[in-house]
């Protein structure tokens, strides 16, 4: 694009700022905060930085105070300047202590975060009095911040900071990547890890200073962690966990400023994005909690279910290859049973046993994975024995434990390992004795 | 007489001015299998770190064919220590795979369909390819540990530098790990070990490095992994060295 252009397609994209009404603005505003904010906010999480921007933000304060004070002007270009100086400050400082002084880094952030916050506190109430700046100055917005101050030139501002900023990571996004995930690696193939680390800090920098006036700087870190980190429940890619932190940080800017009415607009956006988080936490695929118990409670019916189908064959064990009824009063008693009733109805279901009156009978499809899975228990109660020296009346307990995570290509090395020392039954579908005597699981004795 | 394919002169390597190793002097022939072998905090990363330019030297010079490591480092593949990355991160095995190529590629350009076909053709090689697509933490130690093998071949380098590439992994990815090694000797490369196992030094490698702050010996196998060597590796700390490295770490912020 000629500079020509560029000048005209901003002056006509003024102009049709200037047509908006104030909401849309404060609409259009929050969503591109919230949308670069996840962006820049990803590789901070990513890299355990999240902290970083809470410090600069808080850090602000006392250059937005100062910028007005020395240069009397409320404009936001301005404000920000002073803003970044002095997060710019507060982190060389940080950097330094660390170095220099024994204080660990967590000690050192929250040192310099809450003397910057408490210096900024000090100079807006200076500035408040009437005969410097009075409520007109309208710093106050700095603290909670307050998006119905936006005016048409910082949705400019904001606008072509969030043009650079993508751009910017969108350019660098494969050396981003790499000096992320490994910097070691990165430096040894010859990348400027430094500056490629400066890099991102700057854009982290620059997102959340533009940010202060809209969300506040006791929030912006929210912005910051929360889009990303609802982004990681999500995806498994760095770049569609870009793309969804933008979208979750787009999200959360135009509802919170829409639910937020009447409210104070920078809270409601930041509450927002945590109901997006909280919801990911517990629904989202694979990382959810939800997902988790889920997964948890199917693995607890396998096992109770191959308990059952263990307990059913060793019961049968005497008659064989006879199929028996087995007295549910016998079942109950091979061991303990969280609830005998329910697993039995679902065996049914599936087809593996079958009820008449008070007796269990194992289908023949049922008998067949008895068998695989006591076939399986006493191999690796053998190995257990046999390789790791494990008592004959602990083993029980131990194969337990594992038997039913094992994957068939272990049991299949199982068996390799009992046929060298000449230990594996010679058919396939024979089932070895017991190596401990039975009678009892290991819940029923005491 | 093999060309040199690594060498170090008269290196010392300081952290916070409390030195770690000192005046290491050593040339590595190319074509061989190197172990690194000496006793915790012996200094065997840092001076994988050293040669890769990853820690400033103190004093001295690395040599890779014979010229500096800043004009050599497409020539160098690196496998670092494990450990030193967040297995959490939102990658996929080929996605880290594919950061073996970034080197070659430059500055913006984006890996393609070139670059793809290199790292489906590493991970075969170390006998990965139906892991490809996942998400790197739902990987076993071994595996991820052929993940960054992987990658390091997708460098296509001269001279490798593996940081304990046997620790944690499994029997059968030991094996492989080792075939693969054996592999690249026999197509010229020359491959450096740090390596804690010293049972398994003899049958791996053929050329040795002792190492405990100062280098106690380098050359072949035979003649170098002596017991004697051995002793004075392993024999005791360097109660000496190491009085020397604390007080000049201590002389400086009391002054």
């Amino acid at each position: 694009m000629s500079p020509q252009l560029c000048l005209e397609t901003l002056i006509l994209g003024t102009l049709w700022i200037d047509t908006l009404s104030l909401t849309q603005k404060v609409m259009i505003g929050t969503a591109l905060l919230g949308g670069m904010a996840g962006v820049v906010g990803s590789f901070a999480v990513l890299r355990g930085r999240s902290l970083v921007g809470d410090m600069l933000a808080h850090a602000a304060l006392p250059g937005v105070c100062l910028a007005f004070l020395i240069l009397g002007s409320r404009n936001l270009l301005e404000l920000s300047l002073g803003a970044l100086i002095s997060g710019l400050l507060a982190i060389g400082i940080v950097a330094m202590l660390v170095r220099w002084t024994r204080t660990k880094q967590d000690a050192a952030i929250g040192i310099v975060l809450s003397t910057f916050f408490g210096l900024g506190v000090v100079l807006l109430s200076v500035i408040q009095k009437p005969h410097i700046g009075g409520n007109k100055a309208g710093l106050d917005s700095y603290l909670f911040g307050e998006p119905a101050n936006m005016l048409s030139s910082d949705l400019v501002f904001l606008a072509a900071v969030a043009t650079v900023v993508l751009l910017v990571v969108a350019v660098f996004f494969k050396e981003f990547k790499l000096a992320c995930f490994d910097a070691d690696f990165a430096q040894s193939q010859g990348w400027p890890t430094l500056l490629l680390d400066m890099a991102m800090m700057s854009a982290l920098a620059v997102v959340t200073i533009v940010g202060l006036p809209i969300v506040g700087v006791v929030l912006m870190a929210a912005m910051i962690i929360l889009p990303a980190s609802t982004a990681r429940c999500w995806t498994n890619r760095l770049h569609i966990m870009l793309l969804l932190a933008a979208g979750f940080g787009v999200a959360a800017g135009v509802l919170g400023t829409r639910l937020g009415r009447g409210l104070p607009a920078g809270a409601t956006i930041v509450l927002t994005a945590a109901a997006f988080f909280v919801v990911s936490l517990l629904f989202a695929p694979q990382r959810g909690l939800l997902a988790k118990v889920i997964a948890e409670l199917q693995l607890r019916k396998r096992i109770a279910s191959e308990h059952l189908l263990r307990a059913l064959y060793e019961l049968n064990e005497p008659s064989l290859p006879q199929r028996v009824p087995v007295p549910i009063q016998q079942i109950q008693e091979s061991r303990h049973w969280r609830s005998l009733p329910k697993l039995l109805a679902a065996e049914v279901e599936s087809g593996l046993i079958e009820r008449t009156g008070g007796n269990v009978l194992l289908t023949s499809l049922g008998m067949r994975r008895a068998v695989e899975l006591t076939r399986a228990h006493r191999l690796w109660e053998m190995y257990l024995m046999q390789h790791a020296g494990i008592a004959a009346d602990h083993v029980d307990r131990d194969a337990d434990d594992v038997e039913h995570l094992l994957p068939a290509a272990l049991l299949l090395e199982l068996e390799q390992q009992l046929a060298a020392t000449g230990r594996l039954p010679e058919t396939i579908t024979e089932v070895p004795d017991s190596p401990h005597e039975l009678g009892g699981g290991p819940g029923a004795s005491p | 007489m093999l060309p040199t394919a690594f060498e170090i002169h008269d290196m010392t390597v300081a952290y916070n001015r409390r030195p770690v190793l000192w005046d290491i002097d050593l040339e590595i022939p190319e074509g061989k299998l190197v172990g690194i072998v000496g006793p915790n905090g012996a200094g065997k990363t840092t001076l994988i770190k050293a040669a890769l330019g990853l820690v400033p030297l103190a004093s001295g010079k690395v040599e890779i064919y014979g010229k500096n490591y800043r004009q050599q480092r497409h020539l160098v593949g690196y496998v670092p220590q494990r450990e030193s990355v967040d297995w959490d991160f939102p990658v996929t095995v080929r996605d880290v795979v594919l950061m073996g190529t970034y080197g070659q590629l430059g500055w913006f350009r984006r890996p393609g369909k070139a670059q793809r076909a290199i790292a489906d053709r590493c991970l075969q090689q170390v006998g990965i390819t139906p892991l490809a697509n996942r998400q790197i933490r739902q990987l076993s130690g071994g595996q991820q540990q052929r993940v960054f093998l992987a990658r390091a071949l997708a460098q296509d380098a001269q001279l490798y530098f593996l940081d304990e590439p046997f620790s944690g992994v499994d029997a059968a990815t030991e094996s492989a790990i080792f075939e693969l090694l054996h592999q690249l000797r026999s197509t010229g490369k020359t491959v450096l070990v740090v390596h804690h196992d010293l049972q398994t030094v003899r049958d791996y490698f053929d050329y040795v490095i002792l190492l405990n702050m100062r280098l106690v010996a380098c050359g072949p196998v035979e003649t170098s992994f002596t017991n004697e060597n051995l002793q004075m590796t392993y024999g005791g700390r360097l109660t000496i060295l190491d009085e020397a490295a604390e007080a000049m770490r201590q002389r400086e912020p009391e002054r």
